[in-house]
């Protein structure tokens, strides 16, 4: 018997390939990871005025972009992007345990013991309906960098590593000693509908 | 005048019997590396740039919601202003976005799971995003995700 006529098969191929790469795309998807809090309880409403002062860090977008951001030490103004990283860290952090930024208390964390921390602060994000998105991505962008940057001292302290690196235990530890408490209560609603 | 012998010979034909082989590895290379497009975009999109971004892994667990004004072959019929696509089209009030949310966690295996991927334009005003995030908190659709590309 003759051996098959194969010849048309890479003629074959070469069709399904060109279908492949016509209906598909290769982008592969990025983008910032957020976690919204659980709809709200009727029973329990402006859980946030129970949070004392120095433990808040409002941060504010106006509708023209603006940012402005206020605490107990710094008092209000209106920062530029870049300096909110660094501002968000010293808050969260409080090094010389500051009476007017988040209070410091012992807590016991498995893997890491006992430690000073803050984790009662909570940084209060706010749009206006007219902020441009791209302002509150950034705002946004700002916070994580920094929540990212202060968990990576901490486990390069404890663990030696970054924090990309540790163990799924490991990375608990640090979310317990430097939780995200990203707040976003309801927009203000001035300057009209939509 | 051996060397003119040499050239009436001409050349032998090319084995070409491992071509198939070959285009089908790159096949299953591109079967493997990329994804079916599933929607096609009604808006247009400029996602805003970030550095804290992470890949999303899992494709199976995520819905998208499109954010941005209508693509430029809709303009003519549906003007400039912000529109939401949710699948094929687009969507009248943002309370639709319950019943999308609860169809795409109905045919996830792992429900706990679900993501909810933003892909917002940057003018966005963020009404439209408070919107969208209340209806989802609403639903209990915790996990989102805000597309972007990579900066620097």
């Amino acid at each position: 018997m003759p051996g098959l006529n194969t010849t048309s098969t890479a003629d074959i191929s070469f069709m399904l390939l060109i279908f492949f790469l016509i209906t598909t795309s290769m982008d592969t998807a990025k983008g910032l990871a957020r976690r919204l809090p659980k709809p709200p309880d009727p029973d329990q409403e402006d859980a946030i005025m129970d949070i004392k002062a120095r433990n808040i860090l409002y941060v504010r977008i106006n509708a023209a972009g603006r940012l402005w951001v206020e605490d107990e030490v710094n008092g209000p103004g209106y920062p530029d992007i870049r300096e909110l990283r660094p501002r968000v860290k010293e808050f969260i952090k409080n090094e010389q345990n500051l009476n007017k930024w988040p209070e410091k208390h012992v807590k016991n964390i498995e893997l890491l013991g006992n430690c000073y921390v803050t984790d009662k602060h909570v940084i209060s994000v706010q749009t206006d309906r007219g902020t441009p998105y791209d302002m509150y991505f950034q705002v946004q962008n700002e916070l994580v960098a920094a929540y990212n940057e202060l968990r990576n001292e901490v486990s390069k302290e404890k663990f030696g590593r970054l924090f990309e690196s540790l163990s799924p235990e490991e990375k608990a530890a640090i979310r317990q000693y430097y939780p995200q408490n990203i707040s976003e209560a309801e927009p203000k609603k001035y300057g009209g509908d939509k | 005048m051996g060397f003119k012998k040499k050239e009436r010979r001409g050349m032998p034909e090319m084995n070409t019997s491992s071509l198939p082989d070959l285009i089908f590895s790159i096949l299953f290379f591109f079967m493997m590396v990329t994804t079916m497009r599933e929607v096609t975009l009604l808006v247009k999109v400029v996602p805003p740039a970030g550095t804290e971004l992470e890949k999303l892994e899992k494709k199976s667990v995520v819905s998208h919601i499109f954010v941005g004004p209508p693509a430029d072959n809709m303009r003519a019929q549906y003007g400039n202003s912000t529109r939401i696509q949710i699948n094929d089209r687009y969507i009248g009030d943002v309370r639709e976005i319950m019943d999308f949310v609860a169809a795409e966690r109905q045919r996830m295996s792992n429900q706990a799971e679900q993501i909810i991927n933003i892909k917002a334009d940057k003018g966005t005003q963020m009404g439209y995003i408070t919107d969208i995030k209340e209806v989802l908190r609403k639903s209990w659709a915790l996990r989102i995700n805000y597309t972007a590309v990579q900066r620097k």
